[in-house]
């Protein structure tokens, strides 16, 4: 799902000698960690995924921050600014996974504010009313731990280990919001309306994070080789499906999909074919808020700077009023 | 900016284990940086930060040299020593 725009990459002069001992040891189920010989599109692939699952918690955490000074009571406020905190803490836990393969964040962090980089498509749609919080953190984090669950195997160990970290702390954001949603799906009948519109904007777009189609995802094949990616798309994408729709039934929600129904033969709900069109666009840049969000990151960047060279200038100085204790 | 490494004691009695990195200009805004980053869930009761240029490691490629020769060594371990059921607490 964070690999939504990923390229394919191209493997490099490796030799087949040392492309067949790396991939018997992924065979193995053994994790490769940072200093171990790799093959450079594994390098690539992974690198690119996991800063694309960075710029994704960064940028995550605008459509909640919308919500921050309008939560209907402290407490719930005080449970979406801990919220956005983790999305924070998980962005940098994944940021330092990257960097032990050699990119530095500075440049990872330039590519997402030039828009050269990705991050997850789901973050471009808006949070109009406040169950809008509640169903972003039933549906669009119950998607992440989906996939997130299925990447604590991963085979490359500091992304595992982040996303073993990460998986601890998510189920923290979909239960809440699966809180706020029972809150308003039980209480008034206006409550209750505004719950059933977060969920009828929330559900298609919670489904394409999970990306194309199997048939239509070309990276897919050597992801799931070298154990990157561990279920496909459309694998993640069912039991998704299978997980959340009694849990829609119990709010007394009805999902918006005309052909959702149980198939005894398959054990899993059949669905509409999803709008794949949708998705590209938004990929692409079209979606309702992804402008909103660039110039919100950069705007942070830049009014950030004087703290950044202020800690710069006061550590120089901290490090020189030694030196010259010690010389002294 | 520079990289720092992260270990906390989960609780006294515990060894300090490697949790993650922060960046940070210098030592004290690591030490702020790892305990908002690692210890909003009661991780720990103790923070290391190590400036991570001062860790010194093996080398992957050493791995068979430095280890493997303890593969054969079983006389070290004391199921390499099995005794009869009579034989008691030993």
């Amino acid at each position: 799902m964070y690999s939504q725009g990923l390229r394919d990459s191209k493997a490099g002069d490796d030799s087949p000698e040392l492309l067949d001992a790396f991939q018997q040891r992924i065979d193995k189920e053994e994790k490769i960690e940072p200093r171990d010989w790799m093959p450079q599109a594994y390098r690539k692939t992974l690198i690119r995924q996991i800063s694309q699952h960075a710029h994704s918690e960064i940028v995550g955490q605008l459509p909640e921050a919308n919500w921050v000074t309008r939560a209907p009571s402290l407490k719930r406020k005080l449970i979406l600014l801990a919220k956005i905190q983790d999305e924070a803490g998980h962005g940098l836990y994944l940021y330092s996974a990257a960097e032990t393969l050699g990119e530095s964040r500075h440049q990872m962090y330039q590519d997402l504010l030039s828009g050269k980089a990705k991050y997850s498509s789901i973050f471009n749609y808006p949070t109009l009313n406040w169950a809008d919080a509640g169903a972003v953190g039933w549906l669009v984090d119950g998607a992440a731990i989906m996939n997130q669950v299925a990447l604590c195997r991963t085979s490359y160990g500091p992304y595992s280990r982040a996303m073993v970290r990460i998986c601890k702390e998510e189920s923290f954001h979909q239960r809440q919001g699966y809180d706020i949603m029972l809150k308003m799906a039980k209480g008034s009948p206006e409550q209750k309306a505004m719950a059933q519109d977060a969920l009828n904007r929330t559900w298609w777009p919670s489904l394409m994070m999970f990306g194309p189609s199997d048939k239509d995802s070309t990276h897919s094949d050597q992801s799931m080789k070298w154990k990157i990616k561990r279920f496909s798309n459309d694998d993640l994408r069912q039991k998704f499906i299978d997980a959340t729709v009694p849990q829609a039934e119990y709010l007394g929600l009805s999902i918006p999909d005309k052909n959702l129904k149980y198939n005894d033969k398959i054990g899993h709900y059949d669905f509409s074919e999803i709008k794949w069109d949708e998705l590209f666009n938004v990929i692409k840049g079209n979606g309702p808020c992804n402008q909103q969000r660039m110039d919100a990151r950069n705007k942070a960047y830049e009014d950030g700077a004087w703290v950044r060279e202020a800690a710069a200038v006061y550590a120089e100085k901290q490090d020189n009023k030694k030196h010259n204790k010690e010389v002294a | 900016m520079k990289l720092y490494e992260v270990f906390l004691r989960a609780k006294s009695g515990l060894s300090h284990k490697h949790v993650g990195s922060v960046h940070a200009t210098d030592a004290q805004m690591a030490m702020q940086n790892a305990r908002d980053l690692y210890t909003r869930r009661e991780e720990g009761e103790s923070i290391w930060v190590v400036d991570s240029t001062q860790i010194i490691s093996s080398n992957p490629n050493d791995k068979a040299a430095y280890f493997e020769p303890a593969v054969d060594k079983i006389y070290r371990h004391p199921s390499f020593y099995p005794f009869d059921k009579e034989v008691k607490n030993i």
